[in-house]
């Protein structure tokens, strides 16, 4: 009874939209796409939707062959990150009209439409015109459109991408909230993002999207602790984790002439060299510690990102301060040794600092 | 500085203003005119310069038997052949363009772009090369010198207006928006006519409007492709001329000939500065 795709694949002009996925996705659960702009998150989400049709592979829904349903009877909602509504209807019409498609008794969409409204918070605003809303009240009529619907799999691409920072990060809040409290057992919401940050504060099933290929999957906090390899690591942390290439003796870990001391969870690597990954929040500045070069400063929110670069080797820093700094000026850091990742040559995990590698 | 800038526009736009009503005025007042006022001297104010007489106006009216020129014939069948062929035109090319726009047609060598440039090639040609296929035509098929023949050429002049100004506009209209229809539960037909279509009502008033102006001012074709049976408002008007030129009935005939398109443009005006589009395209 679950939403299946077997080795879908997608390939117009000669290149990868969606390379051999296969999903199993369960009703009652929040799936997340991370990946990249361009990674096939939306090409992922059109073919679900029945907007794309695969080269190849199988789709099928509570055991039904998904392909051959169009699109107009699948009973799936999409929002885009354009806000895209009607715009020459008002924001009740808009909301209403995908239940008078489905010829709805008047009750029944009526309860439905305004319960919509009332989660998305624009009770009220039931006569304006769709172009006389901001661009996150737009957006909320369009959620309200998918919600009322009740569809049985609801598809978010990149929902907030178009807003501002600052509307994003009250958006995201509600969308957690709708999507805890609203969201009934019976469906199955899939949401597309570029921001790992998003994905940690949904907390649902990640899919790790590249080149439309799947990368990994598994809840949020597996990929966070184990990602499996440095693309992974890359595209699942902002800013991206940072990698050294260096070498592991007996006694230290040894990058651009830095040496550390090997933290407990290496005990049992081979002496051999490595790909070191460390994300910028376990960078700090300190005194006794490795002295680097600024490159660049960036101040964001409350935080700032240094940009720094000794030898070969690049790192970002992330201090979590309003400070400022001049270009070329050096500073001393230091690693937190604890939160090292291992990645072989060829890019796959080894080792991790939440241990347990069984996927 | 900004008084001599202000002074120039103004003086400019008054200029441009007389520029473009003064033809209008001046047909208004030999409209007005008998024979004698018109060849005597140069005269511009009813009543004052020259007595004026509704004699150009009542010969359009008056049947060729009592020494008129019927033009309210010719007049109902501009009226009926334009809008018959514009809306024809509308119909056929709006949907012809939204499938150009939606859609991915392969046939051989050609693409999308291929049959809209298909269609615009038909105003590229000189009327006087298309006259004869439409001559030969109309006459094989015995439309000849009937109002249906002229309905079917205009069409085939009208449609690629029609087609070209739909499809750059569909073309601004987001994909997403079709999109959006079809997941909510339209199918393909209601999503053009339940969302794409209401969505386009400038773009339609555009094309309308084009359709309407270049149907009503042909010559040509009515012309060479009519002879006794029907007439058209612009070859009545030209036949009007004889070894004397009737200067007032001229005039008349010219104005109320203007006057569709003149009410035309104050209606469509109204339509087109409401943008309806910038809710979807935001």
């Amino acid at each position: 009874m679950n939403l299946i795709g077997e080795n879908l694949t997608y390939k117009p002009d000669n290149q990868f939209h969606l390379n051999n996925v296969s999903f199993d996705f369960k009703k009652g659960n929040l799936y997340t796409i991370l990946g990249r702009t361009l990674s096939g998150k939306t090409t992922f989400l059109k073919t679900i939707a029945g907007l794309l049709n695969p080269d190849s592979g199988n789709l099928s829904f509570e055991g039904k062959d998904f392909s051959k349903i169009p699109v107009w009877e699948r009973n799936v909602a999409m929002v885009y990150q354009q806000f895209i509504n009607y715009p020459h209807l008002n924001v009740y019409e808009n909301v209403i009209f995908p239940l008078k498609q489905r010829k709805l008794s008047e009750d029944k969409i009526k309860t439905d439409v305004d319960e919509a409204l009332k989660t998305v918070g624009l009770v009220g605003f039931e006569n304006r015109k769709i172009q006389e809303l901001s661009g996150g009240q737009q957006q909320r009529v369009a959620l309200a459109r998918s919600l009322a619907k009740k569809a049985k799999i609801l598809l978010l691409d990149e929902p907030l991408v178009n807003l501002d920072y600052k509307l994003r990060e009250q958006l995201r809040e509600e969308f957690k909230k709708i999507f805890s409290k609203g969201l009934s057992s019976d469906a199955i919401l899939i949401y597309s993002t570029t921001d790992p940050q998003e994905v940690m504060e949904l907390n649902g099933e990640v899919i790790v999207l590249d080149e439309g290929k799947v990368l990994q999957k598994g809840p949020a906090k597996e990929i966070f602790e184990n990602p499996r390899n440095l693309k992974v690591a890359e595209i699942s942390n902002d800013p991206p984790m940072n990698i050294l290439k260096g070498n592991k003796s007996s006694e230290k870990l040894i990058f651009e002439n830095i040496s550390i001391n090997i933290p407990t969870h290496f005990k049992n690597l081979e002496d051999q060299n490595y790909n070191f990954g460390i994300r910028a929040s376990e960078i700090k500045l300190d005194d006794q510690g490795e002295e680097f070069e600024i490159e660049l400063a960036e101040i964001s929110g409350s935080e700032t990102l240094l940009h720094l670069k000794k030898g070969d080797s690049k790192v970002i820093a992330l201090i979590e301060e309003v400070m400022n700094f001049k270009i070329h000026e050096k500073v001393k850091i230091k690693f937190n040794e604890n939160k090292f990742y291992a990645f072989n040559k060829e890019g796959e995990l080894i080792s991790s600092p939440y241990g347990d590698l069984n996927g | 500085m900004e008084k001599l800038y202000k002074f120039l526009k103004y003086t400019f736009i008054i200029l441009w203003t007389v520029f473009i009503v003064a033809p209008f005025l001046w047909a208004v007042s030999t409209s007005f005119k008998d024979f004698q006022s018109v060849n005597s001297k140069v005269t511009y104010i009813p009543w004052l310069d020259f007595e004026p007489t509704l004699e150009g106006w009542r010969v359009l009216v008056k049947s060729p038997a009592r020494g008129g020129v019927d033009i309210v014939e010719p007049y109902f069948n501009s009226i009926f052949v334009t809008c018959t062929a514009s809306l024809i035109s509308i119909i056929l090319g709006t949907l012809a363009a939204y499938a150009l726009s939606r859609f991915t047609f392969k046939a051989g060598f050609v693409r999308n772009n291929d049959i809209t440039f298909f269609f615009i090639s038909q105003r590229i040609m000189p009327p006087i090369v298309l006259s004869i296929p439409f001559f030969i035509f109309l006459s094989t098929i015995g439309l000849l010198d009937s109002l249906l023949g002229l309905v079917v050429v205009y069409i085939v002049l009208l449609m690629p207006i029609a087609v070209w100004i739909m499809v750059d506009f569909f073309n601004r209209v987001p994909k997403e928006l079709d999109e959006t229809a079809l997941i909510d539960g339209c199918n393909p037909y209601q999503a053009f006519y339940k969302v794409v279509l209401p969505n386009s009502i400038p773009g339609l008033i555009v094309a309308g409007m084009f359709c309407i102006i270049f149907g009503w001012i042909d010559f040509f074709f009515a012309f060479i492709l009519t002879f006794t049976e029907v007439q058209l408002l612009p070859v009545k008007v030209v036949a009007l001329n004889s070894s004397i030129t009737p200067w007032w009935s001229l005039s008349a005939s010219a104005l109320i000939s203007v006057a569709p398109l003149i009410i035309v443009a104050f209606v469509v005006e109204r339509y087109l500065s409401k943008g309806n589009l910038s809710g979807a395209l935001k």
